[in-house]
């Protein structure tokens, strides 16, 4: 049976929960369901002390798991809008992922931050962006991002029992995303990379939603005899530096993808990283899909002509190939 | 408890010293003038209470009750300080003694009390959470949003606020309208009580009984402390923003002195408190010793305890 990613995020929740009285959920609107209705029903069945309505201060709020997390619970937080997470970079990156190291390993944060991002149905500037690289800067904490419903399973689950603080991002365009699950899926490890599609002739590095694009462009390049392998990185932080490595080596060409702002993008750290640890084994320059450097308009049209998707992903795959685009409807 | 106002006025004179030599790393902030609050208050906690402070923390963590040698050798940078070298003098955290930590960020862990305070909670213990901060706090959003969460849940944590009237070098009426931080407390209906914070006794009494009403279950507690900075926002800081006249008022207004004429007063005899005195001068120096006796970190062990999971701590850079 088939589920969105909204209902398995909650039943991975809800399993959290069940398993492990530390594990609390709090943020804005979360017994209610939250603004998305991942949370709902959970406050009903858990207790409205294990799932926790707050104020709308997301400093004072991320402080509190923060708090928390030292003090033996395990909190998931939900930051609304990754957008809202600059009203808690304080407390992120100057107390959360800074205390087991600054206590010289005395205290740890076993905190996770679920925060949803990205562009889709017209947010507009202030509700779409896509921040990951922002935290990545960050030593201390774990930036996770996942491309489909039963890898959100999962990896939240891996989240949530790791014990540092992780920024766990989700994409709103995959939450009506419907995906069966596995009944022995067992929690991927946090830091591992998946291939999400196999294939020999350009290696397309891509996270969260962009897997999606990536999947489809393979798809195209296919019907055009290229064969594109598709690389989930599942966590930007740790990065599986080992399956690009293993990629790179079949295909010699690497694209990277992402939906955040190419400027300064997680693409920019891998690209470097690819160039100077894998130079030997590259035909052509690693090339990078992202947004121009613009802030998410409001208008449908510009807002599709901004994103960066499939189309631009074959685009700049043929042309790392040295071949002709195929024409896209 | 005149011992331990001594202990931390020494201490700190010594940190000081060591930081004009050279010998402390970074820019550490002294809290001269203002130890009675960190003893009076203290003086009331348990082990399992837990403790969050502020850049200006030494005082605290010292009066919680941690060690005088191994805060000292942190402060210095060494292998044997609280937090192996890692933390400093802004950071000091000493997570067995229930001090988890000074900040650096002015109001950034106000809100980490309340947590704490939310996980005593949660979990059904008795005890506290204490945070001390200054006066220069209330001008953070992260201040008032902790007041109401904190009020709203009824947390058992006490804000302690060192209202020595400066934030950093700008007087607390360039800065504020508001005179008094405990006015801030009403709207949120929280219980707060402004004191002399440099009298011992009335500290002691005031804390006593916000404490009581913490492990009563009774929420939240401001408890604003009207002190004194002796010393410059920071070692070395030459205050020409204070008046002679001001500093002037130093040896009035002194912590210290201010109990021995209340004991004195009392028939305690002036070569008794002598005698505390000079233990107390006694053990800060062997502290010294020790401390700058300890061994540095080893430099190759830079990259650990990034992470607490150990695969995380090779995430080359």
């Amino acid at each position: 049976m088939e589920h969105t990613f909204i209902e398995i995020l909650r039943r991975a929740l809800d399993e959290e929960l069940a398993r492990d009285a530390s594990v609390y959920l709090l943020g804005e609107d979360v017994a209610a369901g939250g603004a998305f209705g991942v949370t709902k029903g959970l406050a009903q069945k858990h207790g409205d002390k294990r799932v926790r309505n707050t104020p709308i201060s997301e400093a004072a709020i991320t402080g509190l798991a923060t708090g928390a997390a030292l003090c033996g619970l395990k909190p998931v937080l939900e930051i609304m809008f990754i957008d809202f997470a600059t009203l808690a970079m304080d407390c992120l990156v100057n107390q959360t992922a800074k205390y087991r190291y600054m206590s010289g390993g005395q205290l740890a944060v076993p905190l996770v931050v679920r925060t949803q991002a990205g562009a889709a149905g017209g947010a507009a500037a202030q509700h779409s962006q896509s921040l990951e690289a922002w935290f990545v800067h960050v030593p201390g904490l774990v930036v996770v991002a996942p491309s489909s419903p039963a890898e959100a399973y999962g990896l939240l689950k891996s989240a949530i029992r790791l014990g540092d603080p992780v920024l766990f991002i989700e994409h709103k365009r995959l939450y009506t995303m419907k995906e069966a699950l596995a009944d022995d899926a067992e929690p991927p490890p946090i830091g591992k990379a998946r291939i999400a599609r196999a294939g020999k002739d350009v290696t397309v590095i891509a996270y969260s939603a962009m897997v999606r694009d990536a999947l489809e462009a393979a798809e195209i390049l296919a019907r055009a005899g290229v064969s594109a392998e598709v690389i989930d990185l599942r966590t930007l932080v740790p990065l599986d530096m080992a399956a690009i490595a293993a990629s790179v080596a079949r295909t010699h060409r690497v694209l990277i993808a992402h939906e955040a702002v190419r400027n300064g993008g997680v693409g920019a750290e891998i690209a470097a990283r690819i160039g100077t640890e894998l130079f030997d084994e590259l035909d052509a320059p690693v090339v990078r899909v992202g947004c121009p450097f613009a802030p998410i308009p409001f208008a449908p049209a510009l807002e599709r002509a901004l994103l960066p998707g499939s189309r631009d992903i074959v685009r700049a795959a043929c042309q790392l190939l040295g071949l002709e685009a195929p024409a896209q409807e | 408890m005149y011992h331990a106002l001594w202990r931390i006025r020494l201490f700190e004179a010594q940190v000081q010293r060591l930081a004009a030599t050279g010998e402390v790393p970074g820019f550490p902030h002294l809290s001269t003038g203002q130890e009675a609050v960190a003893v009076g208050v203290c003086a009331h906690l348990t082990r399992d209470d837990v403790l969050f402070t502020s850049h200006r923390g030494h005082g605290h963590v010292l009066a919680k009750g941690s060690d005088l040698k191994a805060t000292l050798a942190e402060i210095l940078g060494r292998e044997d300080g609280l937090c192996r070298g890692r933390g400093g003098s802004m950071h000091l955290v000493d997570a067995a003694n229930g001090v988890l930590g000074a900040t650096g960020v002015v109001a950034g862990n106000l809100a980490l009390a309340a947590g704490a305070a939310w996980a005593a909670q949660a979990q059904g213990k008795q005890n506290i959470s204490v945070v001390f901060f200054g006066d220069g706090a209330t001008g953070a959003g992260a201040f008032h949003e902790t007041l109401n969460v904190a009020a709203l849940w009824r947390l058992p944590v006490l804000f302690v606020c060192e209202n020595n009237g400066y934030a950093e070098f700008t007087s607390r009426e360039e800065h504020s309208n508001v005179t008094h931080v405990s006015s801030f407390a009403a709207p949120y209906t929280m219980a707060a009580k402004t004191i002399d914070g440099n009298d011992l006794p009335t500290v002691f009494a005031a804390a006593r009984e916000a404490i009581e009403i913490l492990r009563n279950g009774a929420g939240p507690y401001l408890l604003e402390c009207m002190t004194f900075r002796m010393a410059g926002h920071y070692v070395g800081d030459a205050q020409q923003y204070r008046s002679k006249e001001e500093l002037a008022a130093i040896r009035d207004k002194c912590p210290i002195e201010r109990l021995k004429r209340h004991l004195m007063e009392r028939g305690v005899k002036q070569d008794e408190l002598d005698t505390i005195g000079e233990r107390a001068k006694q053990e800060v120096q062997q502290a010294v010793e020790a401390a700058r006796a300890a061994p540095r970190p080893d430099a190759t062990r830079v990259l650990e305890d990034v992470y607490r999971s150990p695969s995380l701590n090779a995430i080359p850079g």
